[in-house]
C-alpha cells in the first residue's frame, strides 16, 4: 500500500512541476521603464558565475545584436572595456560596483546593462551531455540608479525543433546562431548567442521593451 | 493552355507564395562583421584581420545600401588606433558613429579629445 502510495506521488510529482513551469509569471511592472525611455545602453562586461574562462567574452560579444534590433544605441563592447582597462578596472565585479553617475558622466549612456552569466557550457546529463547557458540581467537608469527591468533566460543545445520562441524573435534568435555558427569551432558560444537573444530582445512576455530606433517604439 | 503549362504555373505561383512566407524578417542592421569580429578581439586574434574583415562587411554593407550597427565604427577605429594608423584615420571612425549615432556623442568626444591629448584610448 505505502509503496503504491509513493510510485502515485513518484509519478505525480513531475506533473506538477511540469504543470508549474507552465504556468506564466506575473506581468512585469513597466512603470519605471515607460517613465526613464532609455535612449542608449552601455552593457557592463558580464559577471561570470560560471567555472568557464571564456563565458565573459562570448556572451560579451553578443549582446550587441538583440538590443540594438530592439532600437537601443548599444555602446561599443570592445572599446567599453578598454576604457574600463585604462582606469584600471579589469575585472567585472569592480566594473559593476562603479557608481551609476560615474558611468552616464564617461559614457553618456542613459541606462546601463548588469548581466550575471550562471551557466555556461556543458552539463552531463543521463547518456548525454548538454550545453547549457542561462544569465540574468538588470537594467539600470544611470541618471538616478532606478531598476528599471530584469529578466532571466537560458538556452540549451538539445532543444530539437524549437527555434527560441517563434515568431519574430524566434527567427532572430535562429538567425543569430547561424551567423555565427560557421565562424566559430566552440560549440558553447552559439548557446550563448542564442540565451543572450532571448534575455535582451524585445517584444517577449516580461522582456525588454522596444527603443527609439525601432517601429515598435511606443507601442507596448 | 496546355494542361502542362498550367500544372507548371500553378507550381511556380505555389513557390512564390511559400517563399514568401519563408523571407527573413527585417532586420535594422546588417551584422556580418561586427560581432564576430568583436569576439575575434576578445579572444586576442589579429586586429589586421580584424580590419580586414570589417572593411570587406563594410564594403557589402554599402553596395547592398543596408546599414552598420552601432558601435561598428567605433570598434574600427579602436582596431585602427591598435595597428598604429593616423590619428586622423582613427578620428573619421568615430566622427561617423557620432554621425550615424548621436546617442554616442558624449562617448565619442571623449575618446576624440584622448586622441587629440596623444592619449591611449
Amino acid at each position: 500500500m505505502i509503496k503504491r502510495a509513493l510510485k502515485l506521488v513518484a509519478c505525480v510529482t513531475p506533473m506538477i512541476f511540469a504543470v508549474g513551469c507552465a504556468t506564466q509569471k506575473p506581468a512585469y511592472d513597466y512603470t519605471a521603464f515607460k517613465a526613464a525611455k532609455p535612449r542608449s545602453i552601455l552593457v557592463l562586461p558580464p559577471l561570470n558565475n560560471t567555472p568557464e574562462v571564456n563565458a565573459t567574452n562570448s556572451f560579451y560579444a553578443q549582446v550587441t545584436y538583440p538590443l540594438a534590433e530592439a532600437g537601443y544605441y548599444v555602446l561599443p563592447v570592445a572599446l567599453v572595456g578598454e576604457t574600463f582597462r585604462q582606469n584600471g578596472l579589469t575585472t567585472a565585479a569592480d566594473i559593476h560596483a562603479v557608481a551609476p553617475a560615474k558611468l552616464q558622466e564617461i559614457f553618456g549612456a542613459d541606462a546601463g546593462m548588469y548581466i550575471n552569466i550562471t551557466k555556461y557550457g556543458s552539463t552531463y546529463v543521463v547518456m548525454d551531455s548538454v550545453i547549457v547557458v542561462r544569465a540574468e540581467a538588470k537594467l539600470v537608469d544611470l541618471k538616478t540608479g532606478t531598476v528599471l527591468w530584469t529578466g532571466t533566460a537560458s538556452a540549451a543545445n538539445n532543444e530539437g525543433g524549437n527555434n527560441g520562441g517563434g515568431g519574430l524573435v524566434g527567427a532572430l534568435v535562429a538567425a543569430a546562431v547561424k551567423q555565427i555558427i560557421n565562424s566559430t569551432t566552440d560549440a558553447s558560444h552559439p548557446i550563448a548567442g542564442m540565451a543572450s537573444s532571448r534575455l535582451l530582445s524585445a517584444g517577449l512576455y516580461n522582456g525588454m521593451l522596444y527603443g527609439p530606433r525601432s517601429t515598435n517604439y511606443g507601442k507596448q | 493552355m496546355h494542361r502542362k503549362q498550367i500544372a507548371t504555373v500553378l507550381v511556380l505561383a505555389g513557390i512564390v507564395v511559400l517563399s514568401g512566407c519563408a523571407t527573413k524578417p527585417q532586420t535594422l542592421y546588417q551584422w556580418d562583421g561586427y560581432q564576430p569580429q568583436v569576439y575575434q578581439y576578445f579572444k586576442g586574434e589579429s586586429p589586421e584581420q580584424q580590419i580586414v574583415e570589417m572593411e570587406k562587411a563594410q564594403q557589402i554593407i554599402n553596395a547592398k545600401g543596408t546599414s552598420v550597427p552601432p558601435g561598428f565604427h567605433a570598434h574600427l577605429g579602436m582596431l585602427y588606433s591598435i595597428t598604429g594608423k593616423s590619428n586622423d584615420q582613427i578620428a573619421a571612425q568615430f566622427e561617423d558613429e557620432k554621425r550615424l549615432f548621436p546617442e554616442s556623442t558624449v562617448y565619442m568626444e571623449f575618446l576624440l579629445a584622448k586622441i587629440k591629448n596623444g592619449e591611449k584610448l
